[in-house]
């Protein structure tokens, strides 16, 4: 392990579990009304927003109303997003005089970008004119996360035994007090750091060998930030942040990996602030994390060692650099992809698709676990569900009717949880079964044998994960993937949210329960390690089968030295 | 007491729970349990495919995998057949002490004349006569006579029945005749009460049970949904990648049938475990509630010590041995027929070294609450006497000041203290204690490590009651409460979120009963207790409660575990079946990597998972049926226990189990 991926690493988990206790801390102070530092600035814009939209800060709504104002203003912003897109030609700001995307696309986009997926059935730099990058899909990236964080502070504030608050207000407050802020400092960073950011067309240059070339451009800086910040992973061009207009330097891709994961690692100890649990909440973390360093080695330690085929042959290094960066380096993008995996944002740092099986196997992880801190708020709604979860199955053995955070888990607790728990292998399973067994989706898959497979799972996990992130190898922009992938988009935002909502009201109406001796404790290195384990053999005994056939197939094959011509 | 009636259940009949396994089949009746009508479905599958499929060697796999896929099912029903049929044993021992119930019901002009015991209503009135079986419950209204209970309590010691008291169907009168009031109609005395809930007839779902079916059910979708798609995933590789019935059996497999086939079983078997300690529960909701319970609500007298003061200890005034004040104690209490005289007479004997105890000659006195003492005229002129310090000390002559002295020390110490004088001499002052009941200060540190407070309520003054809280051990004390004291006690706990678990047996104690998440009455108590309390105990023994508490725990604890061991057992069956599964397509050859039990053949390695995932049904009856053994700690201590126990050890068991069905398998050719 070189000097620089141990120094990359540590900058950006350092990073993030220094700044996780101070904007936790921040968090819980904004969303408890406490004064902070942005209140003289920030104070009066937000109460003529509030005044605007008829509410006040501490009015409070149902979790039904909660779930159905989230629910509704996203339809708005997708109808909006449509129409945008659908008409683009007649809009400003298209040097490149982009025309209207087609209906399929447009549904796609607007589904992908309202349900904090961003999975990109197009490239940026040769589809959307700069008024829909800005206007539509930045707005998007700033308005959709904060909704989800709402949600998840939400849930917090009915596990802690208190009303669950006004979505209108979480959203502003989120987006005013929190990414808007942050957004700020990472935009201004990337411009430092060579990213451009303007309105002005696209470069035509002549090569030194004469040949013409265009380098797209565009305001990409301010894009970049909040695109990493609110995990929304759908990069200003096709290529994300593999491409050096987006993501120039070691720095910024540092920079962009720790602004992925700043806000909802935050979350968790926000979370055990309202709790009073600031233990369970390292708990949680401790938890999380150690997926987040399993992923992390599944994906540098094979791509290090490089493909056993071309060592053989003794053509290149050891490594296995194909489709990567060569400023990153493995190191650097074996930490940029554990993020986007982990964090649940879908920008990539490198081809996916050049990966090795094992490496894909975490990135399958990521999407399938959607908890390893996952999007802000919404992966910690995700790890609470586990939580649950276990506490029913396990906390029956000691002897008492399982209790988390003093409140007692029954059968409408665990049917909505298991439910919950249920949408999400229903929608990548039964949506890979429909495209494995149809013309329309085979004929996407560019890729023979187990490669192919893990491509349409990859696709559907991604979008029921929200994530957004494609394997490469698959043609997304068939009519049938652009459909299926975005109703599974939006199933996999909204319903689970719906369940959890229902169940941190179910909880929070309830008696609570004294703690004694007899109460299983979940703040203890115990409780860690059997959620963690019932977190890994719930999800294998889900996947384990498909997977077999995916990545797992193509690794023996590796390892027997099968080509595929 | 359990063990002296359980030994009286008349053994079941096999053939009755094998009849049972089968008609169990029933897919109707199946609906109940989500994960064995999948099962049972699952069958239906494969002994399709093995009647359509060509006769060879596929044809004998589907038939094979049909055997065992129905004797998982069988497994099930039996698991359920074989704890009904105990139940409904233990009924039918019940059902005989009430077979012949005739009653002589009165009617207005005083006569009487025989009616069939089962057909009487609330408010009948009935003639009991020595030899009678009573027919229903009832109180008595008038009468004095003795009870013979034990065909309910298993105690053979007759018990004295009065007006007022309460009497239950199924119990024998021994002496005497008595008139009764009916208070039950027919199909809700206790005894039918408890007939249904050990027979399961009106079993429902506790709050739990209905809890973790529908966890199961949802699991058993997840594992539908992962192998119904597995179909068109392997389709991607080839028309006949894989094989319908390897399919169902891998479903089976996967699917929680190890909790699902033995969950009723569990519950019923929780029900029989109340009714073996003597305990009617109104319902199944009671027993588990009682497993959650925060706060015990204890009595002092009766409960928490043996209900009455004993002797401990004769102090004799200087000059005076402790042998005197033993013998004069004796003398003084040979014709006490009381608990306390009895217990001075032991003591006395215990001090003298006597092996009998002599006849008194002379002329008793009784106690009179005008001299507040008794005693013993003696034939040789000597009057010995005992009772209240003040009252002796009237009637001496100079009594030592070392009497007072000791009388206030013992008062101090929460006894209460006896004054003994011969003639007029005081001789010392014998200790009475209150004694609190062997084992149960252990008891409660054990219900400590629970997290259970134990809380004793007394009418006593607040010294005694603190030196008993303090040498039972329990958490808190509240003395001098009344029946109104204890019901407001009950709500504060509450209020604050606790289960609370009481006993009582007056018609004052009635609402608290009721009030309390766990109310159990005592038999002994008046017909408004029994019907306010949620479980009524036969032998009425205040201290059941902690059992029931214990049988509550376990219910759940076995729930818990076998649900922990069934998903555990996945892990290993996984990897006997999905390199075995795809064994057939060239591209998944490297799945076989996979195999690291080194299972033989394909199908061998998928029925050893199947015949594995069958025979752990029948293994696990026992603890189904006890219950899993059980420890009191803390809940962090069990869980971990329970974690290593059916956790770690619920992966490592099927790794090794199918490895040795494969070599098994092996030596008859199929693996």
């Amino acid at each position: 392990m070189s000097v620089s991926t141990v120094a990359t690493w540590a900058v950006v988990i350092g990073g993030l579990l220094i700044l996780l206790k101070p904007l936790g801390t921040y968090l819980y102070r904004v969303f408890t009304f406490q004064p902070t530092i942005l209140d003289r600035p920030l104070k009066p814009v937000e109460n003529v927003i509030f005044r605007l939209i008829g509410v006040s800060r501490d009015s409070s709504m149902s979790a039904v109303e909660y779930g159905v104002a989230f629910m509704l203003t996203n339809l708005v912003w997708a109808v909006m997003a449509y129409t945008l897109l659908r008409l683009q030609g007649l809009w400003p700001f298209n040097p490149q005089h982009f025309g209207n995307l087609s209906a399929g696309l447009s549904f796609n986009t607007a589904a992908s970008f309202v349900t904090n997926t961003n999975w990109q059935a197009y490239s940026g730099e040769n589809t959307m004119s700069y008024f829909s990058q800005f206007a539509v899909l930045q707005f998007l990236q700033f308005v959709t996360p904060a909704s989800g964080g709402a949600v998840g502070v939400a849930f917090v504030r009915a596990l802690a035994g208190r009303p669950l608050g006004n979505f209108f207000v979480d959203l502003t407050l989120l987006i005013t007090r929190v990414l808007l802020p942050l957004a700020v400092i990472f935009g201004l960073f990337f411009v430092a750091q060579g990213v451009p950011d303007t309105l002005a067309g696209y470069l035509h240059l002549h090569t030194l060998t004469g040949a013409a070339q265009t380098v797209p451009r565009g305001p990409i800086a301010g894009f970049e930030a909040i695109e990493h910040l609110g995990q929304n992973g759908g990069g200003f061009t096709g290529a994300n942040s593999a491409n050096p207009l987006e993501n120039p330097t070691a720095l910024t891709n540092i920079a962009e990996s720790i602004a992925m994961g700043l806000v909802p690692v935050a979350f968790f100890y926000m979370f055990g602030l309202f709790t009073r649990r600031t233990r369970l909440a390292w708990t949680l973390i401790a938890v999380a994390g150690t997926l987040y360093l399993i992923m992390l080695a599944m994906i540098y330690f094979p791509e290090a060692a490089g493909n056993p085929i071309v060592n053989q042959l003794g053509l290149l290094g050891h490594a296995n650099m194909v489709g990567k960066e060569v400023r990153f380096g493995i190191g650097g993008t074996s930490i940029f992809e554990t993020s986007t995996m982990a964090f649940t944002t879908g920008s990539v740092a490198a081809a996916q698709d050049s990966f090795l099986p094992v490496p894909s196997l975490a990135f399958f992880l990521g999407l399938f676990l959607n908890m390893v801190f996952g999007g802000q708020g919404v992966g910690l709604l995700n790890m609470l569900m586990f939580v649950i979860l276990t506490i029913f199955l396990m906390g029956l053995m000691v002897g008492r009717t399982p209790e988390f955070l003093r409140k007692k888990i029954e059968a409408r607790e665990v049917s909505l949880t298991a439910i919950a728990f249920l949408l999400h292998p229903l929608l990548i399973l039964a949506g890979g079964a429909l495209a494995v067994s149809t013309k329309a989706g085979l004929s996407g898959i560019f890729n023979p044998g187990p490669y192919g497979l893990s491509e349409i799972l990859y696709a559907f996990a991604s979008g029921a994960a929200n994530n957004g992130s494609a394997m490469g190898g698959l043609n997304a922009a068939l009519p049938f993937y652009e459909v299926a992938i975005g109703v599974v988009m939006i199933i996999g935002r909204y319903a689970s949210i719906m369940a959890m909502l229902l169940v941190g009201e179910s909880l929070l109406k309830k008696k609570a329960v004294p703690q004694t001796t007899g109460t299983m404790r979940t703040d203890t290195a115990l409780f860690g390690g059997i959620l963690l384990g019932a977190i890994v053999v719930l999800n294998a005994l889900t996947f384990f089968p498909v997977m077999a056939l995916g990545p797992i197939a193509e690794h023996y094959l590796l390892l027997a030295h099968h080509l595929f011509t | 007491m359990a063990a002296q009636q359980s030994s009286a259940i008349p053994p079941m009949r096999l053939g009755e729970v094998l009849r049972d396994t089968l008609l169990k089949l029933n897919p109707w009746s199946m609906m109940r349990n989500p994960v064995m009508l999948v099962v049972e479905i699952g069958t239906a599958v494969t002994l399709w495919l093995t009647i359509a499929a060509p006769a060879g060697p596929d044809r004998a796999y589907d038939a094979l995998v049909t055997v065992i896929l129905l004797f998982t099912v069988l497994f099930a029903t039996f698991a359920e057949s074989y704890a009904e049929a105990r139940g409904r044993a233990q009924a039918a021992f019940l059902r005989k002490s009430r077979a012949s119930a005739r009653a002589r019901v009165l009617k207005p002009d005083g006569s009487w004349e025989w009616q069939d015991g089962s057909q009487l209503t609330q408010g009948t009135r009935v003639r009991i006569e020595a030899g009678d079986v009573v027919a229903s419950d009832g109180v008595v209204l008038e009468g004095v006579g003795s009870m013979d209970e034990s065909a309910i309590t298993g105690e053979s010691a007759p018990v004295i029945k009065g007006p007022g008291d309460s009497v239950t169907g199924g119990t024998v009168l021994l002496s005497d005749v008595l008139i009764v009031e009916i208070t039950a109609d027919p199909g809700s005395t206790f005894l039918d009460r408890m007939i249904a809930l050990v027979e399961g007839a009106e079993r429902q779902k506790t709050p739990n049970e209905i809890a973790l079916t529908a966890l199961l059910a949802v699991l058993t979708l997840i594992f539908l949904l992962v192998v119904v798609t597995l179909a068109p995933f392997a389709r991607y590789y080839g028309p006949h990648a894989v094989s319908i019935t390897t399919l169902v059996a891998l479903l089976v497999c996967l699917i929680p049938t190890t909790i699902g086939g033995l969950l009723s079983a569990i519950g019923i078997a929780g029900m029989n475990r109340v009714a073996q300690i003597n305990v009617v529960a109104k319902s199944g909701r009671a027993v588990e509630a009682a497993g959650d319970i925060d706060t015990l609500i204890l009595d002092k007298t009766g409960t928490i010590t043996i209900g009455n003061r004993m002797a401990t200890e004769f102090m004799p005034v200087p000059g005076v041995s402790a042998h005197a004040v033993a013998e004069a104690a004796l003398w003084a209490s040979v014709a006490d027929t009381t608990p306390e005289g009895r217990s001075v007479v032991e003591l006395a004997q215990k001090v003298m070294e006597l092996t009998e105890v002599p006849t008194p000659e002379g002329e008793p006195v009784p106690f009179t609450a005008q001299t507040r003492m008794s005693g013993i005229d003696l034939a040789d002129g000597r009057k010995i006497r005992k009772g209240a310090v003040s009252a002796i000390t009237r009637i001496v002559s100079n009594p030592p000041p070392e009497l007072a002295q000791m009388a206030e020390a013992v008062a101090r110490e929460g006894g209460t203290p006896l004054a003994v004088a011969v003639d007029d001499q005081a001789l010392g002052i014998i200790r009475l204690k209150d004694i609190v009941k062997p084992g149960l200060k252990e008891r409660f540190q054990e219900f400590r490590a629970m997290g259970i407070r134990t809380v004793m309520a007394t009418g006593d003054n607040h010294i005694t009651a603190e030196v008993i809280a303090r040498e039972a051990g329990v958490d808190d004390v509240v003395a001098e409460v009344d029946p109104e004291g204890k019901l407001a006690l009950i709500q504060r706990e509450q209020a604050e979120g606790r289960l609370v678990a009481m006993t009582g047996d007056g018609t004052n104690d009635a609402p608290a009963l009721a009030q309390a998440d766990v109310g159990l009455a005592m038999n002994s108590g008046t017909m408004a207790a029994k019907e306010a309390g949620n479980m009524l105990d036969l032998e009425s023994n205040p201290t059941k409660l902690l059992d029931v508490i214990e049988v509550g725990k376990q219910l759940l604890i076995t729930r818990g575990a076998l649900t922990t061991f069934s998903i555990a057992n996945d892990v290993a069956k996984y990897f006997a079946i999905v390199p075995a599964m795809f064994a057939s397509v060239p591209l998944l050859r490297g799945l076989e990597a996979l195999n690291i039990m080194h299972l033989k053949t394909p199908h061998g390695a998928i029925l050893s998972a199947l015949i594995f995932n069958a025979l752990i049904i029948p293994a696990l009856i026992p603890f189904a049926i006890r219950g899993v053994r059980y420890r009191p700690e803390s809940a962090d201590r069990m869980l971990l226990r329970n974690i290593v126990n059916w956790g770690v050890v619920g992966v490592i068991v099927p790794f090794v189990g199918i490895w040795a069905i494969d070599h098994v398998l092996g030596l008859f050719g199929l693996a």
